[in-house]
Formats: C-alpha cells, structure tokens, sequence
C-alpha cells in the first residue's frame, strides 16, 4: 500500500476522533475556559493563513494580482466567486507572464 | 408527486424526504469543489483511487485540499495528519454540541451518524432541533447521503478528467489552493481576533519558512495564531460558555 494510502487512513481515523469526540469529551464539561474557547476559536485561520503566507512569498505578480482581486471579491461574493475571480485573473496574467 | 404516494409513505419515508430536500443547496455548492479537489489531488501525485479514497474515508473539504497540498510538498506524512486533524477540529464543537439530539438513537446509528457531520451536517441538524422537533436518523441521513454520494462521485470525475489537463502551469493548476484556502480564511473574518490572529500566524509562518524550512512554517505558524489569540487579555475577560 501506498504512502498517501496511510496517509489517508490515519487522517479519516483522526478525523472521525474529531466528529465523535465532542460528543464523547467536551460534551462532559460544564464550561470551557474562554481563554481555551478562544484558542480553538483561532485554529482554523490560523492553519490556513500558514498555507497561504509562505506561498506569497515564491510567487510573482500574476499569483499577487491574483490573490488580491480573489480577496476583494471575498469580502462581497461567497467562497465560489471569490476563487473564479482570483483562478481568472491568475489565468489571464499567465498567458502574458509565463 | 401524487398526494396518494404521499400518503402510503411511512413518518420515516417523509422525514427522509424532508431531509433530502435540505440537502440540495449543499450537493449544489459543494460539487465543484469535489471535482476541484479531485483533480488537484491528481496534479499533486494522487491516483484516481487514492483520490476518490480519500474523499470517502475524510469527508471534510478544506482538510483534504490541506493534505494534498501537503502532500505535493513533501511533508512528513505525520505532519500531514497533524494538520488535517487541526483544519478538522472545529468538529468537536459540533459533536459536542448536537450530541444530546442524536443520544435517543441505536449506538451503530449514533456511530454512522458522527462519521458524516460536516459543518452543513451540523448546521442542518441544529436548526432542526431548534425549531423543537426531535431529529431522526431517516432525516438526518436524507440530508446527509445526497452530498456524501454526489461528493464521492465529483471527486472520481474531477480527478479522472484532472489527469488529461496538458499544461497545467498555464490553467494555474499550481495556485490554486493557496487562492481557495485565502477564500476559507477570509471566511473566518467575523470571528474575534480575525486580524490579529491572521497576521500573527502569517507572519510566523513566513518566518519558519525562511529559516527552519518547509514544512515546520506550518505548526509554528498555526501554534503562534492559536497561542496569540488564547493569550489576548480580552480572551480572559470574555465570559465563559458551555
């Protein structure tokens, strides 16, 4: 079996702890402490942002034109407009820039 | 829909229905992600299988674009797992909160149940229980298999058809995911400490990138968001709920 095959069956075995495991654990306590609330609050941007930032960095004026008008578009449209708007710009300028 | 067929229907049949018909927007907007993810899992090194495997036994977008993402750069396969579990913990919530509505079910449904509550899932699932009426496992599952189903099938298709595209440079193959996950972010945005907590882990994420190096930028990035939002004196003062 593959590496990406364990891969996978380690993530959907660490995925379904997830689903569960509120249920099973968090459910139990009264309160969560805010500061603990807080931090979970974070987790989600916080992983993402580190898959976006670092990938500024190698990229070149397409891939930041592309981002920018993506990021406007995400402040009015939904997740779909906003990444046809950015995976159109990105595509255009590519043609001209290489 | 004749009224008689409606009528020889079992509570269960209906409550399947019911659920089916909630489930539309979702199959809907998630689709071309599915397909999306297919065949950018196929430009980062997946088989078609592989692919389709993945969006069987995962079943939560974002955490698979993360792992294949990962993947095309060479993380270590526990870091892999690491972060899809961390894209993925925002489910404990969930669970927690829609437990007590699924605890009058056999333990094998309860099981079954868990595995496919995503956040449309739980969202559907929760405003079922506010409006006061109990939530069923026919119901639950009319909204939950149109998408698990549609969601699979997308993923094949899009990594079958991922594998004839030529140039992929050109389409923007390789950019992609950063431009969706900028999306998933921005989605976050009304959440508080959004700001603080997006620069924090940018910047320490492009800090370890240019020094410790791919792929540590990842959990220092993230570590340095979620301590930094933990850490903020309002964080504190915020009164606690359960």
């Amino acid at each position: 079996m593959s590496t990406i095959f364990w891969i996978t069956i380690a993530a959907a075995v660490a995925t379904y702890l997830t689903r569960i495991g509120g249920h099973l654990v968090i459910s139990r306590f009264e309160n969560i402490h805010p500061r603990v609330e807080a931090g979970l609050n974070a987790v989600p941007a916080a992983v993402l942002t580190t898959l976006v930032a670092p990938a500024m960095l190698d990229a070149g004026p397409a891939e930041w034109a592309a981002v920018i008008v993506a990021a406007l578009v995400a402040l009015r449209g939904g997740l779909m407009s906003m990444f046809l708007a950015g995976a159109a710009v990105l595509i255009a300028l590519r043609q001209f820039m290489g | 829909m004749s009224s008689q067929a409606t009528a020889e229907r079992s509570p269960a049949t209906g409550d399947f229905w019911e659920g089916f018909r909630l489930s539309i927007p979702v199959v809907v907007a998630s689709g071309p992600f599915a397909m999306l993810f297919g065949a950018l899992a196929v430009g980062n090194g997946f088989t078609v299988f592989e692919a389709f495997l993945m969006s069987a036994t995962v079943f939560g977008g974002a955490s698979q674009m993360v792992g294949i993402e990962l993947f095309g750069q060479h993380v270590a396969p526990w870091l892999i797992v690491l972060s899809i579990f961390a894209v993925n913990f925002r489910h404990v919530l969930y669970s927690a909160a829609i437990g007590r509505h699924l605890a009058h079910w056999p333990l094998f449904q309860q099981a079954v149940g868990y595995f496919i509550l995503t956040d449309p899932q739980y969202a559907i699932a929760e405003s079922k229980a506010e409006s006061g009426r109990k939530v069923g496992f026919a119901f639950y599952m009319g909204a939950a298999l149109p998408v698990y189903v549609s969601w699979n099938i997308l993923t094949a298709l899009g990594a079958f058809f991922g594998q004839m595209i030529p140039d992929t440079h050109a389409l923007g193959i390789d950019f992609l995911l950063p431009i969706y996950f900028l999306g998933l972010v921005m989605g976050f945005r009304k959440r508080p400490l959004w700001l603080p907590v997006v620069i924090a882990s940018a910047a320490a994420s492009i800090l370890a990138y240019k020094t410790i190096g791919s792929p540590w930028h990842v959990t220092v990035g993230a570590f340095a968001g979620v301590v930094f939002a933990a850490l903020m004196p309002s964080s504190g003062e915020r009164e606690a709920r359960p």
